[in-house]
């Protein structure tokens, strides 16, 4: 069982009267990397900074281990941020900028220097010790922000959606890096970001947050598979939220029928929400199931099409790599291992259905929260990035236990080929190309 | 295009040549002549018989820049601190003496000073001996940076609140105290800023001649009197009045070559890492 390195008790953070924060609470394992997921406002950097020490709270108390650092101020605290706009000093070059935390606790030139050396191998920037920060690109400062943080040797790094300003490519390579960095150093990783699919990517554990609230703590499996309201359902991947009936246990009513399904616990005619992934539908002929619709708009999404079926009025997504066409009648066939259950919630309704992908959207206007409401583009527009057959999230990057606290273990820089060294002309010159 | 731009710069260029390029000129010309025009160095020679005066203004107005400079800091940075609203009104009180004459201004602090002014007044109603204050050089000191102040403010102001607000909370972050952030981080990016206020009052505090004449008697010569003298003055010699203006002009080159050395030291690392 992992220590709980940072623990937030009973928080509460007030802006200028609004409360942003209210009885918030929240461990954080050592080790772990915990990402703090949802849209914005919903307090997620308002817990960064109460645990970077850039908030004091109006109420609640701040442990780091079994001490109480609530009125620690941030110069003194184990626990180093990564900016969102990474904040360099500009007078420094990259060496002084990441030799900085080192001169302040009087190291010896000869350890600075070699640690600086190593934070640049880390971070593949290795030959840029003398450069101006004007002078890199915003992959390459963030970087050196990552260099900087490390070279503290904190036992906690916070970073504040340190990727936003970062085009997709380039963000793909630096979550595949830190995700790395993190596995190599052991150092606990505390995450804000409102991009789901970085949150599925990367985590040990998600915590979603709407409101201010935690919505649901989990791996990202959990998260996915088991969403505890609408709200985390929406918000993670796409998803048909259904009003449903929970007849008895494994049995639920949705769409005018009676399903089985491998929930229980709800008790009997229960209202409840039942979601259904896009990925999980089969689309059969008509007369092979009960549920049966019109295709009303289709979308070519590379991995699969996003098919969008009216079934008596509601619109349901379903994402298949076989095409169809608009008009066509086709069925829907669901096994009870698609259906997943979840309690009413104040979410509940909010979310709607798949009409603003029709082409009767306009027709929708009229008739607010009928149709889904979307948090942020990036959401919509990276869909189905995790939603591949069979892979659905954390695919590629293991959180098995033994693989973090090693270091040394694939740590050796330069390992990775993706990066070549730095100094070549290329590479550098491919990523001011991306950062611009 | 091109023309265009011209044609609209052309004002400008007329202006800069009538009275600013033809009076160097004239000055230079007049540097370099007698009083019937023919060429001559004897006039430069003669500079050499005020370099006491010279370093007097030089020394003085340093000080005066120094005083200033550790004055305005503080109070540049607290304002800058302060919540917008705030800080419009305290940048207007910093601006509001300049809305009075500089004369004025200047007489109102001969009334303070002077050996039966206000404060020597004040003094003796409570019981404390008098204090000679005016003609002295502190007097002009304290002429310069009341008048001058304000031009080391603004620009030590505009620097502090362009500082990000992140990059602060990152030196925190990686362990620098109050002291350190401030050091490490508040004073070194607030460079630009010193350097174009120190410049804004050593320049004027250096030729100055009314706060002299004012408030340091016949004890405290300045460039700028000796100037003065040589035009308006008993001592009437406009071509030892050029030479005399010259060779400030190039002391004042020279200082602020100096200066931004400071400035240029950090532009050519920068440039030298390009290559």
């Amino acid at each position: 069982m992992k220590n709980t390195i940072i623990s937030l008790k009973n928080i509460t953070v007030s802006y200028d009267g609004e409360q942003v924060l209210g009885g918030f609470d929240l461990d954080i394992h050592d080790g772990e990397f915990v990402t703090l997921l949802g849209p914005s406002g919903c307090g997620k950097t308002t817990v960064l900074r109460t645990i970077a020490g850039f908030i004091r709270p109006d109420a609640g108390d701040v442990f780091f281990y079994d001490k109480n650092i609530t009125a620690l101020p941030p110069h003194r605290r184990e626990v180093n941020t990564i900016f969102q706009k990474y904040a360099l000093f500009p007078h420094l070059n990259v060496y002084e900028n990441i030799a900085f935390g080192m001169r302040l606790k009087r190291r010896g030139e000869k350890e600075i220097r070699r640690t600086v050396q190593e934070m640049l191998a880390m971070v593949n920037l290795t030959g840029y010790a003398h450069r101006g920060i004007g002078q890199l690109s915003g992959g390459q400062q963030q970087r050196v922000a990552i260099a900087r943080a490390l070279a503290n040797e904190p036992k906690v790094l916070l970073l504040d959606e340190p990727l936003g300003a970062l085009d997709l490519k380039l963000r793909k390579d630096m979550q595949a890096e830190l995700k790395k960095i993190q596995q190599c150093t052991g150092i606990t990783f505390v995450f804000v970001t409102h991009d789901q699919e970085e949150a599925l990517s990367m985590s040990d554990t998600v915590v979603v947050m709407d409101g201010g609230v935690i919505q649901q703590i989990g791996s990202p499996t959990d998260i996915y598979n088991e969403p505890k309201n609408a709200f985390v359902a929406d918000f993670i991947g796409e998803s048909n939220i259904l009003d449903g009936i929970m007849l008895e246990d494994y049995s639920v009513k949705f769409a005018g029928h009676s399903f089985r399904c491998l929930d229980s616990g709800f008790g009997k005619n229960t209202p409840v929400d039942v979601v259904i992934r896009p990925e999980d539908i089969k689309v059969v002929e008509p007369d092979a199931t009960r549920i049966v619709g019109d295709v009303t708009a289709v979308t070519f999404k590379g991995v699969h099409y996003e098919i969008i079926v009216d079934v008596a009025g509601f619109k349901w997504m379903i994402q298949s790599t076989e095409g169809r066409l608009v008009g066509d009648h086709i069925g829907l066939a669901l096994t009870p291992n698609d259906i997943h259950v979840m309690e009413k919630s104040e979410y509940s309704g909010v979310f709607g259905d798949y009409s603003t992908f029709s082409d009767e959207m306009d027709e929708d206007r009229n008739n607010p929260g009928g149709a889904k409401t979307f948090y942020e583009p990036e959401i919509l527009g990276e869909s189905g990035i995790s939603h591949g057959s069979g892979t659905r999230v954390g695919s590629g990057i293991s959180h098995g236990p033994g693989t973090q606290g090693e270091p040394g273990i694939s740590c050796e820089p330069g390992t990775d080929d993706r990066f070549e060294a730095p100094d070549a002309a290329g590479t550098e010159e491919e990523e001011d190309g991306n950062e611009i | 295009m091109k023309s265009n731009s011209k044609l609209l710069s052309a004002p400008y260029t007329v202006w800069m040549t009538v009275f600013i390029v033809l009076p160097m000129l004239l000055v230079g010309y007049f540097a370099f002549t007698d009083k019937s025009g023919a060429f001559t160095l004897e006039n430069m020679m003669s500079v050499g018989q005020y370099s006491n005066v010279f370093l007097r203004s030089i020394w003085l107005g340093a000080v005066a820049t120094v005083v200033s400079l550790v004055l305005g800091y503080p109070l540049a940075y607290i304002i800058a601190k302060m919540n917008a609203k705030r800080q419009n009104v305290m940048v207007m009180l910093v601006m509001l003496p300049m809305w009075m004459n500089f004369l004025l201004r200047t007489y109102a602090w001969m009334t303070l000073l002077e050996d039966n002014g206000l404060i020597n007044s004040a003094l003796a109603a409570v019981g404390l001996p008098r204090v000679h204050m005016i003609n002295t050089a502190g007097a002009v000191v304290l002429g310069m940076v009341y008048n001058y102040i304000p031009y080391m403010i603004l620009p030590l102001y505009s620097v502090l609140t362009k500082i990000d607000e992140s990059v602060i909370q990152a030196a925190q972050d990686l362990g620098a105290n109050g002291r350190q952030v401030f050091l490490k981080v508040v004073v070194p990016l607030s460079m630009p800023g010193v350097i174009s206020g120190v410049t804004m009052v050593f320049v004027p505090a250096v030729s100055t001649f009314i706060i002299s004449k004012m408030l340091g008697g016949g004890g405290n010569l300045l460039i700028g009197d000796l100037i003065d003298m040589q035009f308006l003055g008993s001592a009437y010699n406009p071509n030892l009045g050029s030479a005399v203006s010259l060779v400030l002009m190039v002391i004042i080159l020279i200082c602020m070559g100096i200066m931004n050395q400071f400035d240029d030291g950090e532009v050519n690392e920068k440039g030298g890492m390009l290559l």
